[in-house]
């Protein structure tokens, strides 16, 4: 790992009229790492998610990102034209229902293609090459490359999502419970593969889940939250077995050991 | 009874000539960008034409002589009524000569003669927006264009390749203006998309129901879109025109009987006369047909 | 033998004359007269002053015979002839509080201030064909009454003292009303010009999507305040007096509806408004019109917008019938080069179609 994080976090707060959204959160994120964003449903993780993928204008707070020229940048200070380049290129984001992050009536191909084609890539036969490669990787066969994924079941559209996601090489990538909504099964082979993945591209990746499993197979580090507060941070191995907020503690002793 | 007001020299009034001038002169400050632009209800119906008539009255002149076309041809309906309202409301000289025009106002067509430098070819445009089947809406597409944010078209080929073989656009074939913006030719065929690449006419295209004018000044690049292993070509057909046995121009189809007989014939009926004009024959012309009868 | 298709020029002509023919029809039938339509057709010549955005009766009346009484077709001369006149300049809000009322009905208040006036209404006449109107049967003239003037306040004003629904839009300071016919609409857009898009929209289309509203896409809980129909004066600021000039009267339908609001963050609850203002008599159109501007403020009021009605792009994009007319009849302009280019493609694919299904049995037999 670098010396020099890739993201650097500062008193983000969102605030939903008087509701508190997320509220003076601050961390900082280094290149290849996984972080684990973790709490129950309304503890403000995805807020926090958005907020950070500047999905979300957050209402107090910095966000600074690390771009491929070395310099940080504030993220909400970026012009639309910045923003969206880092979205379609240094950034991926991997929705918990792959419907909103794939083009359901475009085939597979050009699902992976599409962000190729959006940086200038003009080679038909390349986009092609890679779309197949980046397919092979997500353990698509082949010949499914020009079906639409409306033909795909569940974990298929997951893993084509992340080849979508992947295929430009991103240095960070979001994921909003990447493995909710498909069997359990299911749900281990793309825990497994998505581990390869990380590893292999040394990607750095914020990952929100309520499930605790997912952040033990997946994250270096995690953050646990309440009430769009962060209760308790460390390394994910110490917080599961280690924890030391009550809110911790309870949320560990609750599920079964894994 | 109300007494009916003259019309003005080409019909639109002195202000909203300048306005749509002021449009124009945007628009071939930038080209390929579509400028908005206050259209105004003509005495003909929205998408008829509003569009290029708006343009080609706002920069008409009392010396200019008019050429309008429809498909290519001078004697269509429409071509005929649009010629005609000018004759009426500006009195201008009108051919239907591709030399002789100082404006060519067309729908559908771009002549096949090279244009000179100093004419004018007016479109007619019914969508301007090339992104509009992509992408429904103007808030949208307009920051689409301004982010040149153009891989999904790009997409839409991809995919016409992965399932034909090759790209499936034949008519309002995209291109990419000066190297910026992606503009929609106006339904002509892709055949006539190399003719824009560097002409030395001004091309002006007036969308009326949408409200929009673009321009590509003369001597601006026109690149249709592609992939570099799938290179944009143009359609070809197997037989020469059928009445002035032209090679390497646009052909209609003209059915000849029920039991599907046909002939193939220049779409650009000036081209075609000019060329029987001056001696050439094909299979089917006159008066060959007559010296074999 | 081929001989090219020509004379569009003689067949344009000969339709034409074919059409002022069918247009006459039988000359033993005595010609309509303008002044016929203007008064006995008064809410057709209604509905194209109000769509042509012209009030002009005459004119209305020459355009729907020109039209042959097709009303789309005659708004659409109306327009084309009204873009023409050269603006002297733009007249003050119409006072609709002071306007001479012939009709004014509330569904929100039993007795207020001015009473409810049926008027020359279509409800609650049972509607049964009336053969006295084939005959020309006399019609009795209608008794009146003299009474003194009463002030009529609009329903809104008196619900406004206690601040039970939102105020009258204001413009910011400085900000002039936008004209649409002389500046290219872009979206999204100010409620001046959502209004003024709407007011000259074509009245089944919004109709349509006004009842859309009523069904559950975009519920707005409407009720009607007050529809007024009567004559409002027409007021011009003339640089040159410190007075307004009155250009004459106009006949307008106003609606004003009142719709539930259970308020914001910002905002206490209370009843918003959607307008409706159309030329001449027309509850319907007026009705139609506040019942979708109260759906298109659904993004100025924080509303969740789910149904085509709140969709401004939508709607106002699709609500021109000169527009909408125009494109779809475009369709029967001459397409073939087009057409011949997609042609040429379906053989071009059937052929390889053809090819590889030839390739594939023979494989298959091959493998076979």
């Amino acid at each position: 790992m670098s010396d020099t994080p890739l993201l650097k976090v500062r008193d983000l707060s969102k605030f939903y009229g008087s509701r508190i959204g997320c509220q003076n959160v601050s961390f900082e994120l280094w290149p290849g790492e996984v972080l684990a964003i973790v709490g129950e449903s309304g503890s403000g993780k995805t807020t926090l998610l958005n907020c950070l993928a500047t999905r979300l204008a957050p209402s107090a707070g910095s966000v600074e990102y690390r771009m491929r020229d070395g310099q940080f940048r504030d993220l909400y200070r970026l012009s639309e034209a910045e923003r969206r380049f880092l979205m379609r290129t240094d950034w991926g984001f991997v929705h918990q229902n792959p419907a909103d992050g794939l083009r359901m009536t475009v085939s597979a191909g050009a699902n992976v293609g599409e962000r190729l084609m959006a940086i200038g890539d003009r080679h038909y036969g390349n986009i092609r090459a890679t779309a197949t490669d980046w397919l092979g990787r997500v353990e698509i066969a082949s010949d499914r490359i020009d079906d639409q994924p409306r033909a795909f079941s569940g974990g298929m559209r997951q893993r084509l999502q992340i080849a979508r996601n992947l295929v430009t090489n991103p240095r960070l990538v979001f994921m909003d419970e990447p493995t909710g909504g498909l069997d359990v099964s299911v749900q281990a082979r793309l825990l497994d593969l998505l581990r390869g993945l990380v590893s292999d591209l040394g990607l750095a990746a914020i990952v929100v889940t309520h499930d605790l499993a997912v952040a033990r197979l997946l994250s270096h580090r995690m953050m646990v939250m309440k009430d769009g507060h962060i209760v308790e941070t460390g390394l994910t191995d110490r917080v599961l077995d280690d924890p030391q907020a009550p809110y911790t503690q309870l949320l560990v002793s609750s599920i079964l050991q894994v | 009874m109300t007494d009916l007001a003259t019309y003005n020299f080409a019909y639109l009034d002195e202000q909203t000539k300048r306005m749509i001038r002021r449009a124009i002169l945007k628009a071939i400050a930038i080209p390929g960008y579509q400028v908005p632009f206050a259209s105004r209800e003509m005495p003909m119906p929205y998408g008829w034409g509003t569009g290029g008539v708006q343009v080609t009255a706002a920069v008409l002149g009392p010396d200019d002589t008019l050429k309008v076309i429809d498909q290519g041809a001078d004697d269509t309906t429409n071509a005929v009524s649009i010629r005609a309202f000018f004759q009426k409301v500006a009195n201008v000289r009108v051919t239907t000569k591709t030399a002789e025009a100082t404006i060519i106002q067309t729908r559908h067509r771009i002549p096949e003669a090279q244009l000179q430098a100093g004419q004018i070819l007016v479109y007619q445009v019914p969508i301007p927006e090339p992104l509009r089947f992509l992408e429904p809406r103007e808030t949208e597409t307009r920051k689409m264009h301004a982010l040149e944010e153009y891989g999904l078209m790009h997409v839409k080929l991809y995919e016409d390749i992965a399932r034909h073989g090759h790209i499936a656009t034949t008519y309002a074939y995209p291109v990419k203006v000066e190297g910026r913006y992606v503009m929609d030719p106006s339904p002509t065929p892709k055949f006539d998309n190399p003719k824009m690449h560097m002409s030395p006419a001004l091309q002006l295209f007036g969308a009326g129901r949408e409200k929009r004018i673009y321009a590509v000044p003369p001597h601006t690049e026109v690149v249709s879109l592609d992939f570099e292993d799938h290179p944009f070509e143009i359609q070809t057909f197997s037989q020469p025109c059928a009445l002035c046995g032209a090679k390497g121009s646009y052909l209609d189809e003209v059915i000849l009987d029920d039991k599907g007989g046909s002939m193939f014939v220049c779409s650009d009926t000036d081209f075609c006369e000019d060329r029987q004009a001056k001696g050439h024959r094909g299979a089917l012309a006159a008066d060959t047909a007559e010296a074999a009868e | 033998m081929y001989v090219a298709v020509k004379g569009g020029e003689a067949a344009i002509r000969n339709a034409h004359k074919l059409l002022a023919d069918r247009r006459r029809g039988d000359r033993d039938v005595a010609p309509v007269q303008l002044d016929q339509i203007v008064e006995q057709l008064s809410l057709a010549v209604d509905r194209v002053m109000a769509e042509g955005s012209l009030y002009d009766p005459e004119l209305a009346a020459l355009a729907i015979k020109q039209a042959r009484g097709d009303l789309i077709e005659a708004i659409f001369l109306v327009r084309a002839y009204r873009t023409t006149l050269p603006r002297f300049g733009y007249t003050k809000a119409l006072e609709t509080a002071q306007m001479q009322i012939e009709r004014r009905i509330s569904a929100t208040f039993k007795d207020l201030p001015g009473g409810q006036l049926l008027g020359p209404t279509f409800d609650y006449t049972h509607r049964l064909l009336d053969p006295e109107l084939a005959v020309d049967a006399p019609i009795e003239t209608p008794g009146q009454r003299d009474e003194p003037e009463v002030f009529t306040p609009r329903v809104t004003d008196i619900l406004g003292h206690d601040g039970m629904i939102e105020e009258d839009g204001e413009l910011p300071e400085g900000a002039v009303a936008g004209d649409l016919t002389r500046e290219p609409l872009t979206f999204p857009l100010e409620r001046d010009l959502r209004l003024q898009a709407l007011a000259r929209g074509d009245e089944g289309f919004l109709l349509g999507l006004a009842y859309s509203t009523q069904r559950g896409y975009a519920r707005s809980h409407p009720f009607v305040g007050e529809i007024r129909i009567g004559e409002v004066e027409v007021e011009l600021e003339v640089a040159e007096l410190d007075f307004p000039l009155t250009l004459g009267t106009i006949r307008v339908t106003e609606c004003q509806m009142v719709n539930q609001f259970k308020g914001s963050a910002k905002q206490p609850p209370q009843f918003t408004r959607g307008y409706g203002l159309v030329f001449g008599q027309s509850e319907r159109k007026a009705m139609s019109m506040s019942l979708c501007d109260r759906a298109l403020r659904a993004r100025e009021l924080g509303e969740d917008i789910t149904a085509t009605a709140q969709d401004e792009e939508f709607v106002i994009s699709h609500s021109d019938n000169v527009q909408s007319t125009g494109f779809v009849e475009h369709l029967k302009l001459p397409h073939y080069v087009d057409f011949q280019a997609e042609l040429d493609l379906i053989r071009r694919m059937r052929a390889e179609h053809e090819r590889n299904r030839l390739a594939g049995v023979e494989t298959k037999e091959a493998a076979e």
